[in-house]
């Protein structure tokens, strides 16, 4: 291997790093390296004047690498590599090596351990930049056409919010109309505006803009193409079945949920007065006034929180998660009941109340007009059972020295959750990353929570957690606003680091081809008639999933070869190789 | 007597190793899960052994098992697959793939005579400090109590 240029800069943090870190030791034993050209300190190599002084050293030493070790590569890696950019470096020459968070900060009792490792860590750092490779990314054209699958209110918000921005948007809806869960409701918390008022708002919106097309009774059945200009084929049912294609740049997907359905018995669900939230619901919008249920009033209600929510993972099936929606929507529930009878008794048997945010004030509201709550165990759930014209609903009171509690009640309501909406057709077209709770899954929850590892594909609403209609609406406008980000500037980079084969290596045993779940990988005939196969940079991930499974290490990431890895290895264990 | 002294210290130095052991611990973290939660541990001020050092990659089902056999072979004493969980945003059967490739390894390190224990592997959320710096802990512990990997403990 030649010999390389590389320059290497320790930042000091201000403090946050050489409080802790000897970094002028780490500067000098970098410097021993013979591929190091220059190795210098700085007080924060990511201020203007540092990454001025790093372009300049590129620019006059002629440095061919680029290592920066300071923070977490989460915050500077792109700051860096627009430095060796500028001055005329290959960005993925770079390697940031991280020296606060993973180091200094995680050792601040034992200053010469952490000057120690932080010695290796950048050894690991000048391993890899040694082994870089000048990678290009590809750089699509973007349509300016965007996709939006489902019109609840999250998919009607985001065909809105694209069709302000100047995008063509086609919103696709499997049901004969728009509106979703929503328009199927009576009264929404907080107080305001009725669900159909808001749905009838957003309808009227989209059909002010002539940029809008909306296909009801109709399901996306194909997606072809690459990033930037998929091929989206849309089946419609109505008039005629036909199938059209659609040219689109993103696609929003906002399929919506489920609910949750106890099964005969579960908390003596199917016995007559036990009724889910969203039974009871529909009859108090049916029946105003004082409630009458089956000929008999009532008299006392009994909620019983978290059905099929929260369960325990040696469940079968278990929906683990929170539905967060369901504790606010019965607390309101609960209050509208108030409305129709202020002499209702209200038993609340809950395992935590997670009213957040503002909706407290609507759990004090429900306290202060009568509710009572009681708390259960996850592993004492409480008894339904129906005794001549009553139901007794038997808990254990975490609250009361756990006495068990009988409660007579004239009905039963059962606050059940959501769940994830099973769609296996469009997962599979779109290539939907699903999670084992069924729903959708984001890259990041807080830092990307609307980006698909399928660029260009994003998801919005309660397709991917429990949402509010006011939460999806949001993650609606999120969607939005990432989704022109990029149809916008007309084209987009696609990061190199994904898979490549190296076609003089392939055997051509196709162990590859069979676990990419994104059909990145494909058969090509050599020119010796044998087949090799390629990877598509435009669909591929960059994962890695496939390497592993190359007998012969022809198939690698950029940027994460086993080859810079095995170097980050010995790197790391620099003092033991000598040793040695 | 010369040579007696000589190799009273060679035991004095040998003796002093053995206390001092502190077992090198290479992490596999994955960028957009496991390495954040890593970062927090440090953002935290939380504090585990400067002997163990992070590698972070996309996905830990891109980890090789002769990967996780070259750190060991070349003097790490225990590997930590740091895994997403039911979170990595790019393959739902991420970690059976990882299980397989430790299941690979474990192989090999039988027939090498590494521990089994030498290997981990853990799901670590992007906020999963505590619990990181928990198995930090704990697997240093146990690779303390196992002693140095591999080759190390014969003829080196």
């Amino acid at each position: 291997m030649s010999q390389r240029r590389i320059g290497v800069y320790v930042c000091q943090c201000g403090g946050n790093i050489s409080d802790y870190v000897d970094v002028e030791r780490v500067a000098s034993q970098a410097a021993d390296n013979a591929d190091v050209v220059i190795a210098r300190t700085a007080m924060f190599t990511c201020s203007d004047a540092t990454q001025a002084d790093i372009a300049e050293d590129i620019r006059q030493h002629q440095l061919d690498g680029l290592v920066v070790a300071s923070c977490s590569p989460k915050l500077h890696t792109l700051t860096f590599r627009g430095v060796a950019e500028r001055a005329g470096l290959n960005p993925y020459q770079y390697t940031q090596v991280n020296l606060r968070e993973q180091c200094s900060w995680a050792h601040t009792d034992d200053r010469k351990g952490a000057t120690d490792k932080a010695v290796t860590l950048v050894e690991a750092g000048i391993g890899r930049t040694r082994l870089t490779e000048p990678l290009n990314p590809l750089v699509v054209d973007t349509m300016p056409k965007a996709l939006v699958i489902g019109a609840g209110i999250t998919g009607m918000r985001a065909a809105v919010g694209l069709a302000d921005l100047g995008m063509e948007v086609y919103l696709v809806e499997k049901q004969a109309t728009v509106g979703g869960w929503l328009k199927s409701m009576d009264t929404m918390y907080p107080a305001g505006k009725t669900p159909k008022e808001i749905i009838d708002q957003l309808d009227e919106q989209i059909h002010q803009r002539s940029n809008v097309t909306v296909f009801t009774e109709a399901e996306v059945v194909q997606k072809g193409g690459t990033f930037g200009n998929y091929v989206v084929k849309v089946a419609l049912h109505r008039p005629t079945e036909q199938t059209i294609s659609l040219n689109v740049g993103s696609i929003i997907v906002a399929t919506g949920f489920d609910v949750y359905q106890p099964e005969i018995g579960q908390y003596g669900y199917g016995i007559d007065g036990v009724l889910t939230l969203p039974e009871f619901q529909d009859f108090l919008k049916t029946n105003p006034g004082p409630m009458v249920y089956h000929g008999r009033p009532v008299r006392t209600v009994s909620y019983i929180y978290c059905v099929g929510s929260r369960e325990g993972r040696e469940q079968p099936n278990a929906h683990t998660y929170c539905s967060r929606y369901c504790c606010t929507s019965t607390v309101h529930t609960a209050l509208e009941v108030f409305k129709h009878d202020p002499g209702v008794h209200q038993y609340h048997l809950y395992r935590d109340v997670r009213t957040y945010g503002k909706y407290e004030l609507l759990y004090s509201e429900s306290r202060e007009k009568g509710s009572l709550y009681l708390k259960f165990a996850a592993d004492q759930p409480p008894a339904v059972e129906r005794t001549g014209d009553q139901l007794k609903v038997t808990v254990n009171d975490l609250l009361t020295s756990r006495k068990e509690l009988a409660i007579p009640s004239d009905l039963v309501v059962l606050v059940t959750g959501i769940i994830p909406r099973e769609n296996d057709a469009l997962v599979h077209a779109l290539k939907l990353p699903v999670g084992k709770d069924g729903f959708y899954n984001e890259i990041h929850p807080k830092l990307r929570p609307v980006e698909t590892v399928v660029d260009g594909v994003y998801i919005a609403g309660a397709c991917q957690n429990p949402k509010t209609a006011g939460e999806s609406a949001a993650s609606a406008l999120a969607a939005v606003t990432q989704s022109a980000s990029i149809l916008k500037k007309g084209k987009v980079q696609l990061d190199p680091q994904v898979a490549f084969i190296d076609a003089s290596e392939c055997t051509g045993c196709g162990a590859c081809l069979k676990v990419c779940p994104y059909e990145a990988i494909s058969a090509q005939s050599g020119d010796n008639g044998q087949s090799a196969y390629v990877v598509s940079e435009a669909i591929c991930k960059g994962c890695g999933g496939c390497v592993p499974e190359c007998p012969v290490e022809a198939i690698r990431v950029q940027g994460y070869t086993n080859a810079e890895i095995r170097a980050m290895i010995d790197g790391l264990l620099m003092e033991e190789v000598e040793q040695i | 007597m010369e040579t007696l002294r000589e190799a009273d210290e060679v035991t004095a130095v040998m003796s002093q190793t053995q206390i001092e052991f502190e077992p090198r611990i290479l992490v596999f973290s994955t960028n957009n899960i496991s390495d954040p939660g890593i970062d927090l541990a440090g953002s935290s001020h939380l504090h585990y052994s400067p002997r163990v050092v992070t590698i972070a990659v996309p996905c830990s089902s891109g980890i090789s098992s002769s990967l996780i056999e070259y750190a060991l072979k070349r003097g790490f004493d225990g590997v930590f697959l740091a895994a997403d969980g039911d979170e990595c945003a790019y393959l739902s059967d991420c970690n059976e793939r990882t299980a397989n490739h430790v299941a690979d390894a474990q192989k090999w390190m039988k027939i090498h005579g590494f521990q089994p224990e030498r290997l981990r592997m853990a799901a670590i959320c992007s906020v999963c400090a505590e619990p990181f710096v928990n198995y930090m802990h704990e697997f240093s512990r146990t690779l303390t109590a196992l002693g140095p990997a591999g080759d190390k403990n014969h003829g080196l």
